[in-house]
């Protein structure tokens, strides 16, 4: 190449004159663009429940709070807290109080309950949360959008938004039977989309009397100090006491490895999805390329007869694949974007064995790397065909007419 | 008149499966410049071959090719391509205009190859499509130009960066007689009046009585040249 403007111009020539001819080549030039569209699209929205899934749990909960469970275990499904343990630990002055000098710490009861999802009649396991009083005023970020707290003592029950648009039954003012009891839904409560959403919370007490329960399963606490040095001391007290034997958590670190297994699963079933179809997809870019390049065969001989190098015919073919395979990529972003974003789902999370209701989220980092795969696509697509338009021999293409 | 094409000894021969076919066996050819020569021959007989070879198409299996004073056989690829783009036009049976692009654009593409700025690019197409009698049909797409118009173009294309020879294969193979008429009378004019050099290939013995030489190949060895128009 001896002048590199001069070599820049040649490039834009041979893509132009590769670009006005689509036209004429629109059914091949579809094949890549759906195609690719179909791999990123899915790529894009299995990624996105991932995200979406990891986003809910990584949420939850807030640094300056503590999840405290039984020693060795690792959700709160297989942990025990007996009620003389939850009496120490929010007696602990690493533990903060409110004005009144109460502990900001609730102890709380998890079950698993039975309930179909709307329209249809399997039973799925949805968390059932007893929470002693503090729970609200720990956490904050809980919102009444609908109806009215539960009264202590008292069979009712508030529901998370998600749980009661995924499940049935759950409106306010309906009543639901589990375990030979009734409960009344007085109201849907909002936790910025975090995993509590999923549940359905009510009186402690109430909760322990009527699925015949004697201890918690963990309690939840605000640090006095939410630094670690505050955390350190909680763990210290803790561990001086020999009457507890307790595991404390900050809780996005409880919720982040809640999230682990399954995130992991859902990305890895999106990659290999995605891998599969992309194989196919580059194939296709490859049968495009080359029928595109068989078709133009007598136009690019009389290029290189003219004197145009052989490298601009390289790139402004590999610009072609990958131009095509821009357009699929964004096709099939902004698809998954439209389809998938924002759209509810719950799934059972290994971690709990619980449903999570959670978001699809179509990041703009997945859109960019829906974006990056279809570029890997259609440079693996466009790369032989092209080199082998610079390779073909002139003087019989030339007499391919 | 020196000579612009010096062609010695030139052999060319092909691998088809296991075989190896010679095509052209000891060619030895002089081009004046300034001459119009006509290759003939039967099909097969290696003047298409020998065409490209002089063209810088294609390279000789044995031999010399000396252009203008410059061995052509030794260029590589690359430099070949840009020998090509500085020094040849070419016109071929069925003219080879990109379908996309207007006569004028077609007219351009060689000048891609030089320094030009686009103005001047426009102002030479512009030019040459005046000289081959095109000037009016400069913004039409080759589909909407008869056969002859199209050859026109194609030959506007081949002089438009003003090269020391023009290699045409078979440039009236594909016309009726009054227009291939038009075409060689037009040729004629360029190598007479502009001072091109001309090596056509031809079947067409009509086509071949404008040229100053015409020279007979037959299974890969020239075996009569002899003075025309």
């Amino acid at each position: 190449m001896r002048h590199p403007v001069r070599a820049l111009a040649q490039i834009a020539q041979i893509t132009l004159i590769n670009l006005r001819s689509l036209p004429q080549r629109l059914g091949t030039s579809l094949v890549v663009v759906v195609g690719i569209a179909g791999v990123v699209g899915v790529l894009v929205s299995v990624l996105a429940m991932g995200e979406g899934f990891r986003h809910t749990l990584a949420s939850t909960g807030r640094p300056g709070r503590v999840i405290m469970l039984r020693a060795g275990s690792d959700a709160e499904l297989s942990s025990g807290v007996d009620r003389d343990q939850t009496t120490l630990l929010a007696a602990l002055p690493a533990i903060a109080r409110d004005g009144s000098g109460r502990p900001l710490a609730s102890a709380e009861l998890v079950v698993m309950v039975d309930l179909p999802r709307k329209g249809e009649s399997h039973p799925n396991n949805v968390p059932f949360r007893g929470v002693q009083p503090g729970a609200f005023a720990i956490r904050d970020e809980l919102r009444l959008v609908e109806g009215r707290a539960f009264r202590r003592g008292v069979r009712e029950v508030i529901v998370g938004r998600k749980a009661a648009q995924q499940f049935a039954g759950l409106d306010v003012g309906s009543r639901i039977a589990f375990r030979d009891s009734d409960w009344t839904v007085v109201g849907t409560f909002a936790t910025g989309g975090d995993v509590h959403e999923s549940e359905i919370w009510a009186d402690a007490e109430v909760a322990m009397s009527a699925f015949r329960r004697t201890g918690y399963q963990s309690m939840t606490a605000t640090l006095a100090d939410g630094s670690q040095a505050g955390l350190a001391a909680l763990t210290a007290a803790i561990r001086r006491d020999p009457r507890l034997s307790i595991n404390v958590l900050r809780e996005p670190e409880y919720y982040a490895k809640q999230a682990g297994v399954l995130a992991r699963l859902i990305t890895v079933l999106g990659y290999t999805v995605a891998a599969f179809m992309a194989i196919g997809a580059t194939f296709g870019a490859l049968n495009c390329m080359y029928s595109a390049i068989a078709s133009r065969q007598v136009e690019i001989a009389t290029l290189r007869a003219i004197g145009f190098g052989g490298a601009p015919v390289v790139v402004s073919v590999m610009i072609e694949a990958l131009l095509l395979a821009l357009v699929g990529g964004a096709a099939g972003g902004a698809l998954a974007y439209v389809y998938c974003d924002g759209a509810s789902l719950s799934t059972l999370n290994f971690s709990t064995f619980s449903q999570v209701a959670f978001d699809f989220r179509v990041t703009p980092a997945l859109l960019g790397q829906g974006l990056a795969w279809a570029l890997l696509i259609g440079a693996a697509g466009g790369l032989l065909p092209a080199i082998r338009a610079a390779r073909l021999p002139v003087t019989t293409a030339l007499r391919a007419v | 008149m020196a000579d612009l094409v010096q062609v010695r000894a030139v052999t060319k021969s092909y691998r088809r499966g296991g075989e190896t076919i010679e095509v052209l066996h000891g060619v030895d050819l002089d081009i004046a410049r300034g001459d119009f020569v006509a290759l003939m021959g039967p099909s097969g007989s290696g003047k298409t071959t020998l065409l490209n070879l002089i063209g810088g198409l294609d390279t000789p299996t044995g031999g010399a090719i000396v252009v203008d004073g410059r061995r052509i056989d030794r260029l590589s690829s690359g430099e070949l391509s840009a020998w090509r783009a500085a020094h040849v036009g070419f016109v071929f049976q069925f003219y080879n205009l990109l379908p996309v692009l207007s006569a004028q654009r077609n007219v351009e593409l060689p000048l891609l190859l030089t320094s030009l700025s686009a103005a001047e690019r426009r102002r030479h197409a512009a030019i040459a499509l005046a000289l081959v009698g095109l000037a009016d049909r400069a913004r039409h797409k080759p589909r909407e130009l008869s056969g002859g118009q199209e050859q026109r173009v194609a030959i506007a294309r081949a002089i438009v960066s003003d090269p020391t020879l023009l290699v045409c294969d078979e440039p009236t193979g594909d016309l009726d007689r009054a227009t291939a008429g038009e075409i060689m009378a037009l040729l004629q004019m360029l190598n007479r009046e502009h001072g091109k050099t001309i090596v056509m290939v031809t079947h067409d013995p009509k086509a071949a009585e404008y040229a100053s030489r015409r020279l007979h190949l037959d299974k890969g060895t020239l075996i009569a040249d002899g003075a025309g128009a």
